[in-house]
């Protein structure tokens, strides 16, 4: 007679179908982790993307390539500095790469083209550089956090260092005109104006303007300081001819426009430059030496901007991969983890992320030196702990328009 | 609007003067170029671009500025030169398609430049000798711009002298009015399309070096730059040097002025000019042809 051992096959049968979900869990973990990585590689914001791209490298060299126990592929994708470009890499790395998380787009009008697309699908997406508002603000995505910070938020700083400290009470903006360019003046004016300061004059030259001759003609010379918020080349242009016009008022301006990564393209007129940034290649702290010592020790140069926006992304989703144990199959997890890793530390220090997603943390007020015959952002004074809100309410921020050419209105403006 | 101090005035005249100069280098060699060849060379401001990143690195290996001018000119008009015959050549009688072309050149170029010289922004130093600023009425005014003025009226002189009093500018002349009877009587058109080419070609690299002090050189000057080309050779006539030049300076108080009094309407008022003399007036101020 047989006697079926049922209790045995059960446990064997147990046994073997937690053997295969193990095994399964276990092929997942030791697939490699997919980070998509977007950057653009032509035109006029090629400069940037290739700072990105070394930003991320450097943080995987590193690393050895692992991130929380697993092996890290990434993929770089090109999207040429554009919204369609970006939408296009976007799908490609989401449905054919099947990537976990995407760093990146450069710009903020590629972050708004991709916005819908890693909501559908439920992309974690880390921008490394856009630091459009609304991303954070009045148009929160749930799959998107930032590891820079907002256009704004250096700059609300410096327009209280402006008026408190330097004493600042007449200030002419001229800044690019486009969202960004609007988005730094408009922070810089509200909270200088705030603190008892007066913006006599506010210019808006064309992105591509030919030539800032005809606007520094402009600029009105009974001011104590001039406010300039340039990107790319344009801060770089704008401070030659600032100098070579005989300027003499003190120039304040967003980080870009004395960012690392054209600081080394200027000369003695970026000198007594003073910005405000998250960031700045001169913080006096063992973690950023090293970091600059790696940077200059790879590519040569200083990190800036982009070198550091990069690198911190990869920074935060490390330490979000690790809150999952390196399960980033979990979206939802993952993403959570994204949103909330606690204490992040880099070379700018310790930043935690707001419940919208942009980093809360130090703003430097930086002031650019010789030091050794090269040019450097040193810092003059700490904003720790900013949010973007500055000291506003976070309620009260969001229920009054973007920042923008005429938010906040200019009421001091002289004729 | 117009309560402004003499110095503004001065100050914003000097400034659209030297724009005028900068668009006249730019836009002397696009204009022979169309009004020969029937081309609009999309490369142009690829051309500019690539002059001033020439200029850029013979000043850094320590040549002086005219140097720089001249080996950024001579490199372009080389360039040129084969670009016209070994591609526009083969697509001759098919404007549409040597157009296509010259833009796929742009784009080349563009990436060319970007790998050479990485997409950094760069600055080319002025000669020494014209740093700093001529003070007028207590406003400053750098020397550079006032050389720049300078060269470009010198170059306008010679190029006029070149194309009125010589037998080449002539037979260029003839080219332009009615290319076939010009083939007709002998003139050389063939070789005249190359030489144009090269000319056109060396006076915007040269227009690049003498640029890039005022706007420094980055990925993307070249397409800044070309549209302006366009506005200027469509607003003076195409073909015409006068045309160019008075385009030019034009085009140089028109936006300048545009700008700083009526700053939100800039690029309004810059391609307005160009719309209103294209529906009134098709060929350009000085045309000889309908662009």
């Amino acid at each position: 007679m047989f006697r079926i051992p049922l209790r045995a096959v059960a446990i064997a049968l147990g046994a073997a179908a937690a053997s295969l979900v193990l095994a399964q869990s276990a092929q997942a973990q030791s697939e490699p982790m997919r980070i998509g990585f977007l950057t653009v590689r032509s035109g006029a914001l090629a400069a940037g993307g290739r700072q990105l791209e070394e930003g991320i490298q450097l943080f995987l060299k590193e690393r050895n390539n692992m991130i929380a126990g697993r092996k890290v592929e990434l993929i770089i994708a090109d999207t040429g500095g554009n919204p369609a470009g970006a939408k296009n890499k976007t799908q490609e790395l989401v449905e054919r790469n099947k990537v976990h998380v995407i760093i990146g787009p450069l710009a903020a009008f590629e972050a708004i083209a991709i916005d819908d697309y890693i909501r559908q699908t439920k992309t974690p997406t880390v921008a490394d550089s856009a630091a459009a508002e609304d991303l954070t603000q009045r148009k929160v995505n749930p799959w998107f956090v930032r590891s820079v910070g907002s256009s704004a938020q250096p700059n609300q700083a410096l327009g209280e260092y402006a008026a408190k400290v330097l004493g600042y009470k007449r200030i002419a903006i001229i800044a690019d005109d486009f969202a960004y360019g609007h988005e730094c003046a408009a922070g810089f004016q509200r909270v200088f104006e705030d603190n008892g300061g007066k913006v006599v004059q506010k210019l808006w030259p064309p992105l591509n303007v030919a030539d800032y001759g005809s606007y520094i003609g402009q600029l009105k010379q009974n001011v104590d300081a001039v406010y300039a918020g340039f990107a790319g080349a344009n801060g770089l242009r704008f401070l030659k001819q600032y100098k070579e016009y005989g300027m003499k008022a003190p120039v304040l301006g967003s980080m870009t426009t004395a960012d690392e990564g054209i600081l080394k393209q200027m000369g003695d007129e970026a000198i007594g430059v003073t910005t405000g940034g998250w960031y700045a290649a001169g913080i006096d702290s063992p973690d950023n030496k090293r970091f600059v010592a790696a940077v200059n020790k790879e590519y040569g140069v200083d990190p800036g901007y982009y070198t550091l926006g990069a690198y911190s992304a990869g920074v935060l989703v490390e330490a979000a991969a690790k809150a999952v144990n390196g399960k980033v199959e979990d979206k939802e997890a993952f993403m959570k983890a994204l949103r909330n890793p606690g204490t992040v530390r880099d070379a700018r220090g310790e930043w935690k992320i707001d419940e919208y997603g942009n980093p809360t943390m130090t703003m430097f007020i930086r002031k650019v030196e010789r030091k050794d015959g090269k040019l450097v952002n040193s810092v003059v004074k700490a904003y720790p702990n900013t949010s973007q809100f500055w000291t506003y309410d976070p309620k009260a921020f969001l229920a009054s328009p973007v920042y923008s050419r005429d938010v906040p209105p200019a009421r001091n403006i002289e004729p | 609007m117009f309560d402004k101090p003499l110095a503004f005035w001065l100050i914003q005249s000097l400034n659209s003067l030297s724009l005028g100069g900068l668009l006249f280098l730019l836009s002397a060699g696009f204009s022979l170029i169309f009004g020969l060849m029937r081309i609009a060379n999309l490369s142009h401001g690829a051309y500019f671009m690539l002059g001033a990143y020439i200029g850029l690195s013979v000043l850094r290996a320590g040549y002086p500025f005219g140097v720089a001018m001249l080996a950024a000119g001579l490199a372009v008009a080389l360039l040129g030169g084969l670009i016209e015959r070994f591609v526009l050549r083969r697509l001759a009688g098919n404007p549409l398609a040597q157009v296509l072309a010259t833009l796929g050149i742009a784009f080349i170029i563009a990436d060319g430049c970007l790998l050479l010289w990485t997409g950094d922004p760069q600055q080319l130093p002025s000669p020494e000798w014209l740093q700093g600023v001529f003070r007028i009425e207590g406003a400053a005014f750098p020397k550079y711009r006032v050389a720049v003025v300078a060269f470009a009226i010198v170059l306008a002189a010679g190029l006029w002298l070149l194309l009125e009093k010589t037998r080449t500018g002539a037979m260029i002349r003839a080219g332009v009015d009615d290319m076939e009877m010009a083939r007709g009587v002998g003139i050389p058109v063939s070789l005249l399309f190359t030489a144009v080419f090269c000319l056109g070609s060396f006076l915007v690299g040269v227009g690049g070096v003498l640029g890039g002090p005022i706007l420094s050189v980055y990925p993307g000057l070249d397409t800044e730059m070309l549209p302006l080309a366009l506005v200027v050779v469509i607003l003076g006539g195409v073909g015409s040097l006068i045309g160019a030049f008075v385009g030019s300076f034009l085009i140089g108080f028109v936006y300048t002025f545009g700008q700083t009094l009526i700053p939100d309407l800039a690029y309004m008022i810059l391609f307005l000019p160009m719309i209103i003399v294209l529906a009134i007036r098709p060929r350009g101020l000085f045309g000889r042809i309908s662009a």
